[in-house]
């Protein structure tokens, strides 16, 4: 299991599109997907339960990914949450 | 009797029609014990399954008539009925309790529904529209009572309803809806953004007064100034009859506006710009006319927060904004923060008297550690568009190449580490005090060019605080002294090659449009919903007569004399 956070760069929070491209990078790989942000943990392959998290720009979120194919899954899935979404 | 109920006014427009009032009551699923769980499992798939060919029958048939970008709601609809939060607690929820589908659903649904509702943030509560969109829909289907179909509406119709899904907002009949009307809502609501592309007056969050609204009553709405009339009286309705089509008539000539180039009658060409505060302001730049970004306010990624912005992140919004732009001209001012606008998390001291203080540029130098970062995110920007450098609040010549001198040291060590920066990026400056106005001959050997802060200047040159009342009478854009700095500042640019832009309140006044493309203005940078306005005006006037015209102005005695003067000329009280 691997961790590690980082802070949401896009101006305007972590909305409808990027997280839509967030649960689909992250339904692509077999590991368990966790994501937290203000002391909430929720399953990073649910758009609906990321929406939940309310996560605003410079939220630090935070990544817990255990499985085959972690390593790759944290960097792909950390990249998405510092990019700048349309 | 007239009933008069006021709303927010989502989509402008105006209608007049007979009420289709949408049944406003939510069913909630009664919880019923099963015997076979599995057959409940089984007919939620299959019941999931019809939705998504609905959404997919919906998603299609809005990418047709609004682009793809609209009917990203409908992906978004389809990624909720493959949510693993929602289905399996639907499926667990069906097994563990032994209940209904329908229930089940629901129950779950209703979870997300209260938690989206809880949040702070109004785009992502609104997504709670999106879930009951999605599970109503299933749920209809699992008790065999399909929504009521709003693209078989055929006769002209006012829709009136609690709120409107998504989806019922797309399937609108065009031909047959003039608008709707909702008891909730927000501007940023799902319904009222795609009204807005939807181009058909929407009023929503009217309250519960709509209530009232009898199925096939008449109303008159004026979703302008957010104005609903249920029953109105004949006279009442002869005036919205004629409302409507003044306003149709006039978005017409508008409308017309947006292909046309900025060019006065005889020809002379100026560049119509916008002023955005934000990225999303971008768009409806682009869709009003909008021939470059006249000024970028950076200060939204310092306020509302409790640190800098890191240089990445403000790179990405550059870029962003360059890209969308394509190759157009996009000024970007440096960060602009003092006077009334603070950033709490800098500790600055208090200042008894801010707007004569340290901010803006004074600010910028003064702190490296916020400059510099903002000056390398721009140069990394500047290759993906048209990126030109703004700084605000220049008093005296040593703070520009002080600045200037700043950007080329960032410039080459960013070039020196590989980093690809744009050879050319036109370097600029506000002309808001008067000390650079008065002395613009002297800046434009260092400027590539002026953007006039009428704001500000007229603040400045009349000693009166904007924010005071009592003194508000001082705020004169008209007045001769104000209008001499600005042809000063034209002239000395000119002079020296160099462009003239106005970016505040003024660009936009079409008064003060006029003088200000008598003066030999080059760009007038507003906000998005002026630029249509503006560019009919400029294109009804004549360059040549203007010029003399607004030298003519400049002599008058005070403000108030110049607007009459203009205003006379402009409706032909006066020869020209």
């Amino acid at each position: 299991m691997i961790t590690q956070s980082f802070t949401v760069a896009n101006p305007a929070g972590f909305h409808v599109r990027p997280i839509k491209s967030f649960v689909q990078a992250a339904a692509a790989f077999p590991c368990k997907v966790s994501v937290s942000c203000k002391g909430k943990t929720v399953n990073g392959k649910s758009s609906l339960s990321m929406l939940t998290l309310g996560i605003a720009a410079q939220d630090e979120v935070t990544l817990e990914i255990d499985g085959e194919r972690e390593e790759e899954a944290m960097k792909t899935l950390g990249e998405l949450l510092v990019k700048i979404h349309e | 009797m007239t009933q008069r109920l006021t709303g927010i006014a989502a989509s402008p427009g105006i209608a007049v029609a007979r009420a289709v009032v949408l049944n406003r009551e939510e069913y909630v699923p009664a919880r019923t014990t099963v015997e076979r769980p599995e057959q409940e499992t089984a007919r939620l798939h299959e019941a999931i399954g019809q939705a998504r060919a609905e959404i997919e029958r919906i998603r299609d048939a809005t990418e047709q008539k609004l682009g793809a970008e609209k009917a990203a709601i409908f992906e978004g609809h389809l990624l909720i009925l493959e949510d693993p939060d929602l289905i399996e607690t639907t499926e667990s929820r069906i097994r563990e309790e032994a209940v209904n589908a329908e229930y089940a659903l629901h129950e779950t649904a209703q979870t997300f529904v209260e938690a989206l509702t809880a949040l702070e943030d109004e785009t992502l509560r609104e997504r709670a529209a999106d879930v009951r969109d999605v599970s109503g829909r299933i749920i209809g289907i699992l008790r065999g009572a399909p929504r009521r179909d709003l693209s078989q509406l055929d006769e002209e119709c006012i829709v009136v309803a609690a709120d409107l899904t998504p989806s019922d907002t797309a399937g609108l009949n065009l031909d047959a809806v003039r608008g709707f009307v909702t008891e909730v809502g927000s501007r940023t609501s799902h319904s009222a953004i795609m009204a807005r592309s939807l181009d058909i007056p929407a009023i929503v969050g009217a309250g519960p007064g709509i209530r009232a609204v009898a199925d096939g009553a008449l109303v008159a709405m004026d979703a302008v100034e957010g104005v609903l009339l249920i029953d109105p009286s004949p006279e009442e309705l002869a005036a919205y009859t004629d409302k409507k089509a003044a306003y149709e008539r006039r978005q017409r000539e508008l409308r017309a506006w947006a292909q046309r180039p900025s060019a006065s009658a005889d020809g002379r060409r100026v560049e119509l710009a916008a002023n955005i505060g934000k990225l999303e302001d971008v768009q409806k730049a682009l869709d009003n006319g909008a021939e470059a970004i006249g000024l970028f306010r950076t200060e939204f990624l310092y306020m509302g927060r409790d640190r800098l912005p890191t240089e990445e992140e403000q790179f990405q919004s550059y870029k962003y904004v360059l890209e969308k732009l394509a190759g157009k001209p996009v000024v970007i001012r440096t960060l602009d923060i003092g006077g009334d606008k603070e950033l709490p998390y800098l500790g600055l001291p208090q200042e008894s008297n801010p707007f004569l203080g340290r901010r803006a540029l004074r600010f910028c130098l003064s702190r490296p550690d916020v400059f510099r970062p903002q000056l390398r995110a721009l140069l990394r920007a500047s290759r993906y568009g048209n990126l030109k450098i703004m700084f605000p609040m220049v008093a005296v010549l040593e703070e520009l190449t002080e600045a200037k001198r700043i950007l080329e040291e960032e410039k080459q060590a960013l070039v020196a580490s590989g980093e690809e920066v744009a050879d050319r990026i036109e370097v600029g400056m506000m002309i808001e005090i008067p000390s650079a106005a008065v002395s613009a001959d002297l800046f434009a050997s260092e400027a590539d060019f002026f953007s006039v802060g009428t704001n500000d200047l007229i603040q400045y040159t009349m000693a009166a605080d904007r924010m005071n009342e009592t003194v508000s009478y001082l705020y004169q854009p008209y007045h001769p002294s104000v209008l001499r700095l600005i042809r000063h500042v034209i002239d000395a640019a000119h002079a020296a090659g160099k462009w003239v832009g106005v970016c505040g309140e003024m660009a936009g006044d079409l008064t003060a449009i006029p003088l200000l493309l008598g003066l030999g203005l080059d760009e007038f940078s507003m906000s998005a919903g002026s630029i249509l306005p503006a560019r009919e005006r400029i294109g009804s006037l004549n360059y040549g007569e203007w010029q003399a015209l607004s030298r003519e102005a400049l002599n008058l005695r005070g403000s108030g004399d110049v607007q009459a003067f203009v205003q006379d000329r402009l409706e032909g009280r006066r020869d020209i």
